[in-house]
């Protein structure tokens, strides 16, 4: 295998339960030391994805390929990747140092080397003092690191995480999220994690790889994906957009909000663009380019900002500024023509 | 409404002393120093100290505790690999409703239908050896087959409990099938085959009808004794006997209730 | 190359993984079918066999076995048999439902107890559950014994002549019956009661003024899980209960149980013996189908 396909490199990968095509006919390339993200809403095969490549299932077609070697048929036991379970899957019958020396274990570590390799483990997530107590006697952000320590602590080529931050409130995990992204600069890991959370996927990832319905939509680095969604779907899943409508004719976007300049030639004639609410500038007079006259007709108080709510369209805009908006004020939008981002369809 | 709740207080009152007063009344009579009738004369201990200078009351008792050790060795290895086995391997639909409805057999049929059965079973059987001759062997063989149903089906109700995911970790913490085994599956299961081996003993402690059909005459357990007795007449020695009896089941059902508890807070 | 699976992790072929499955499945399968499911139908071939003057099986097959049963003997027809099993039916449907009538009380007044006192309460029902069923049966010769003052009040009343027991009599086989057969309903009866949501109840007594109503709407839907497996396991077994009409009906009120019984003791007619195990079986299979159709119903409600 061309080593310059990745580390991690899958392959032509189809899945089906049934009737149901779970993944479809999906291709990846993963670098070393890289945190890749699987993004998409539930059911859109992404933890499928997952499960392939740690070899808890099977695909029907295609190969995964880790370090140049086909690994399609080498058990789950004997890959080197580990992961954290969405359940965490702790041994209840474990305390935490045995769950996390239990990979090590099961490989027959002696004991003089599984000790130290433990105890970092657990060190480095903060566990020291936990490790002879049992799973039910831990929070859930407890039971979290330790499914993380029981993981790295095997060293694995790669590290794969299954919507390992669905279990804990939204305040411990925006820090989470925090602290795995530092361990995983830290560690210099493949992480491979599995969300549903954009927020969360844009905070830790490298790259991001958007999914629907089995098919990987977008992949490419947080800013990119977010800056320049491919479709509709990429654009109103990652972020909040306004979605305009119309045609291209003239060399003019025509729409219901009025016709728009363009830096971007379309490919088709019918079709839509898109543009964030924090994008759109306000105005008292006319802009120069792509100016619309808006009518206010719902505000509403973000705490860091305020989402600002305009006919015709309707279009969302994100203002920072505070100014004292009124419902059924008018003024001027500008969508600037850097800002508008065609799509495909 | 307060006359409801005083009507089911009374009510319950009532049922718990309608339980509760003949199992009393052997426990009065079994320490009254008089050997006919059901006059109190007196406190004593004489029918306990007889009944353990009894020799053939021991051995029979032996042969009770023999027949439960044994039979509840032999059913719970056989119901908890039963359960495993039915548990944990993708058979097909149709094999899973067939061994499922010959698991349930046990619980289903009456007990007496089931002792039918098995004498006749034991009596064709014997044209080919005397080790169907009744008596204990069968009896081992008769509790056992009630016992194991009882057992896999306790023990698979913990199985499906522990669900996929513990044994997917495992596996993907590169455990092979006997590690697995050894160190996962059956450690998680042992508050399951436990409960299901204490079931198996007081069920065949418990035992009347299957025994009754398939005992010989040197394997008379304790349920046996005590119903051929009080068919002829009524001793104070039997209460005592009884009054026994219902202590080590008291013992038993605290140990047990113990234990279903504990397993609840894990 | 062979097609492979994934199964709880592993990677395996699946005639590989079935081999496996059926080493752990065989022991205590092929026991349950040696011991259990072959007797079972060599009982129904031996329900259309013969007796031998010594009382072996004479293997010449024929209906004889049923139709004595259902009344054709050498001397015409008599209903000893069906009266027997009818009784049987009968008995069990009087035990399961004065149990259930006395189980609901228990179980409410328990339930109502706090916690640390509920688990007494809960130990006293369950200890009768498990003691043996021929203590138990005979422990009411003691309080049913002519001294004892059920007997003497039943004197009193003319019910039965002076310094006579209570028992054997139909009486006493209901009372052992019920209380052998209380605990199995109270103990599944109660493990629903605990989980019932007592805002509905209070609910429904703003809504009905009966007491019936508050009852059919608001209680038994709530409890109908935990009643199912109590009817069950009390209907059932009480069919086929013989240590209780032994001791204490003897031969004034017989069951089927000790028919069977009979057949395989003094009588030694072990061919009729299992035709009557089949009645016993036909009924039993019978009450557990219409048990499960009515309980559809009673679901869609």
């Amino acid at each position: 295998m061309a080593p310059d396909k990745g580390m991690l490199y899958l392959k032509g990968i189809n899945k089906t339960y049934g009737s149901v095509k779970a993944v479809k006919d999906v291709t990846l390339e993963i670098k070393s030391g890289e945190f890749f993200t699987l993004l998409g809403p539930s059911g859109c095969g992404k933890t499928t994805l997952l499960r392939m490549i740690a070899g808890l299932e099977i695909q029907d077609s295609g190969s995964i390929i880790l370090e140049g070697k086909d690994i399609t048929r080498i058990p789950a036991t004997k890959r080197q990747i580990n992961t954290v379970f969405q359940s965490y899957a702790l041994f209840p019958h474990l305390n935490v140092f045995e769950n996390v020396a239990f990979g090590l274990r099961a490989r027959k570590i002696p004991e003089k080397e599984l000790k130290p390799k433990v105890q970092t483990a657990l060190d480095i997530l903060e566990l020291g003092r936990m490790s002879t107590r049992f799973p039910h006697q831990l929070s859930g952000g407890q039971n979290q690191r330790v499914a993380l320590a029981r993981a790295v602590v095997n060293d694995p080529k790669v590290l794969l995480l299954d919507e390992p931050m669905s279990a804990l409130d939204a305040k411990l995990r925006a820090q989470v999220q925090v602290e795995l992204r530092r361990l995983q600069k830290q560690l210099g890991h493949t992480f491979i994690l599995v969300t549903h959370d954009q927020d969360e996927a844009l905070v830790v990832s490298d790259r991001i790889a958007v999914m629907k319905d089995g098919q990987i939509i977008q992949s490419g680095s947080p800013d990119d994906v977010y800056d320049f969604p491919k479709n509709r779907f990429v654009a109103e899943f990652l972020g909040a957009a306004n979605i305009l409508s119309g045609k291209f004719f003239d060399g003019m976007f025509h729409t219901d909000v009025g016709n728009l300049e363009l830096d971007v030639q379309p490919s088709w004639e019918h079709g839509v663009i898109a543009i964030r609410p924090e994008w759109i500038k306000f105005s008292d007079t006319k802009p120069e380019q792509n100016g619309v006259r808006a009518k206010v007709t719902e505000i509403i108080y973000r705490g860091t900002n305020l989402d600002i709510w305009c006919e015709p369209g309707p279009i969302r805009v994100k203002s920072t500024t505070y100014k004292d908006f009124k419902i059924g004020d008018e003024l001027w939008l500008e969508l600037a023509p850097k800002e508008l981002v065609v799509l495909d369809e | 409404m307060k006359k409801i709740k005083l009507l089911v207080n009374a009510m319950a009152l009532g049922t718990m002393a309608f339980l509760y007063l003949p199992l009393m009344a052997v426990a009065f009579f079994s320490v009254n120093n008089t050997k006919y009738g059901l006059v109190w004369k007196g406190f004593t201990l004489k029918w306990y100290i007889q009944l353990l200078h009894n020799e053939a009351i021991l051995h029979i008792a032996l042969n009770t505790l023999i027949l439960a050790v044994v039979s509840t060795i032999i059913s719970t290895i056989l119901g908890t690999a039963l359960a495993i086995g039915m548990g944990r391997f993708p058979w097909p639909g149709k094999m899973n409703t067939i061994l499922d409805l010959i698991l349930h057999l046990p619980v289903i049929i009456p007990d007496i239908i089931l002792a039918a059965a098995l004498v006749i079973a034991f009596g064709l059987l014997r044209s080919l050896s005397s080790v169907f001759e009744p008596g204990l062997i069968c009896m081992i063989i008769s509790h056992i087959t009630f016992q194991v149903a009882f057992v896999a089906l306790v023990v698979r109700s913990r199985l499906i409990s522990i669900g996929k995911d513990i044994e997917e970790a495992a596996r993907d913490l590169y455990a092979s099938t006997s590690y697995l085994l050894w160190k996962i599956t059956l450690p998680l299961l042992l508050p399951g085959i436990i409960a299901g081996a204490m079931l198996a003993f007081t069920l065949s402690l418990d035992d009347f009808v299957i025994s009754f059909f398939t005992a010989g005459p040197d394997s008379v357990t304790l349920p046996l004794y005590i119903f051929a007795a009080v068919r002829r007449v009524v001793t104070p020695q039997i209460h005592a006997l009884a009054t026994i009896v219902l202590f080590v089941t008291v013992i038993l059902v605290f140990t047990m209730e113990r234990f279903t508890r504990k397993k609840d807070i894990q | 190359m062979n097609k492979l699976m994934i199964w709880y992790g592993e990677l395996i072929a699946p005639k590989k993984l079935l081999k496996r499955g059926a080493l752990f499945l065989s022991p205590g399968m092929l026991w349950l079918i040696f011991f259990l499911v072959i007797p079972g139908l060599v009982l129904i071939l031996v329900s259309f066999a013969g007796r031998g003057s010594y009382g072996e099986l004479v293997w010449e097959f024929g209906l004889a076995n049923y139709k004595r049963l259902v009344g054709y003997g050498i001397f015409g027809w008599t209903p000893d048999y069906i009266v027997i099993l009818l009784r049987s039916v009968w008995v069990a449907i009087v035990t399961t439902g004065l149990s259930v009538v006395l189980s609901y009380p228990l179980c409410f007044f328990i339930a109502k107890k706090p916690e640390r006192t509920r688990y007494v309460w809960l130990m006293m029902v369950i200890i009768p559950f498990w003691t043996n069923m021929v203590i138990r049966t005979y422990s009411w010769f003691l309080i049913l014994a002519p001294e004892m003052p059920l007997a003497k009040l039943a004197a009193y009343f003319k019910l039965i002549s002076p310094g006579m027991a209570l028992y054997p009599s139909a009486f006493a086989v209901y009372l052992g019956m019920i209380s052998i057969f209380l605990p199995f309903v109270a103990l599944p009866l109660f493990s629903s009661v605990e989980r019932m949501d007592w805002a509905l109840v209070e609910a429904a007594q703003d809504l009905y003024s009966s007491n019936v109503r508050i009852f059919m709407h608001a209680i038994l839907p709530q409890t109908l899980p935990g009643l199912s497996v109590g009817i069950i396991l009390t209907f059932v077994p009480a069919m086929g209960m013989f240590v209780v009409p032994d001791l204490l009906g003897g031969a004034k009120y017989m069951l089927v149980g000790n028919l069977i019984e009979q057949q395989f003791g003094t009588s030694r007619d072990w061919a009729f013996g299992a035709a009557i195990s089949m009645a016993l079986m036909a009924l039993t299979l019978f009450s557990l189908y219409l048990y499960r159709k009515k309980n559809k119903d009673i679901d869609l409600l």
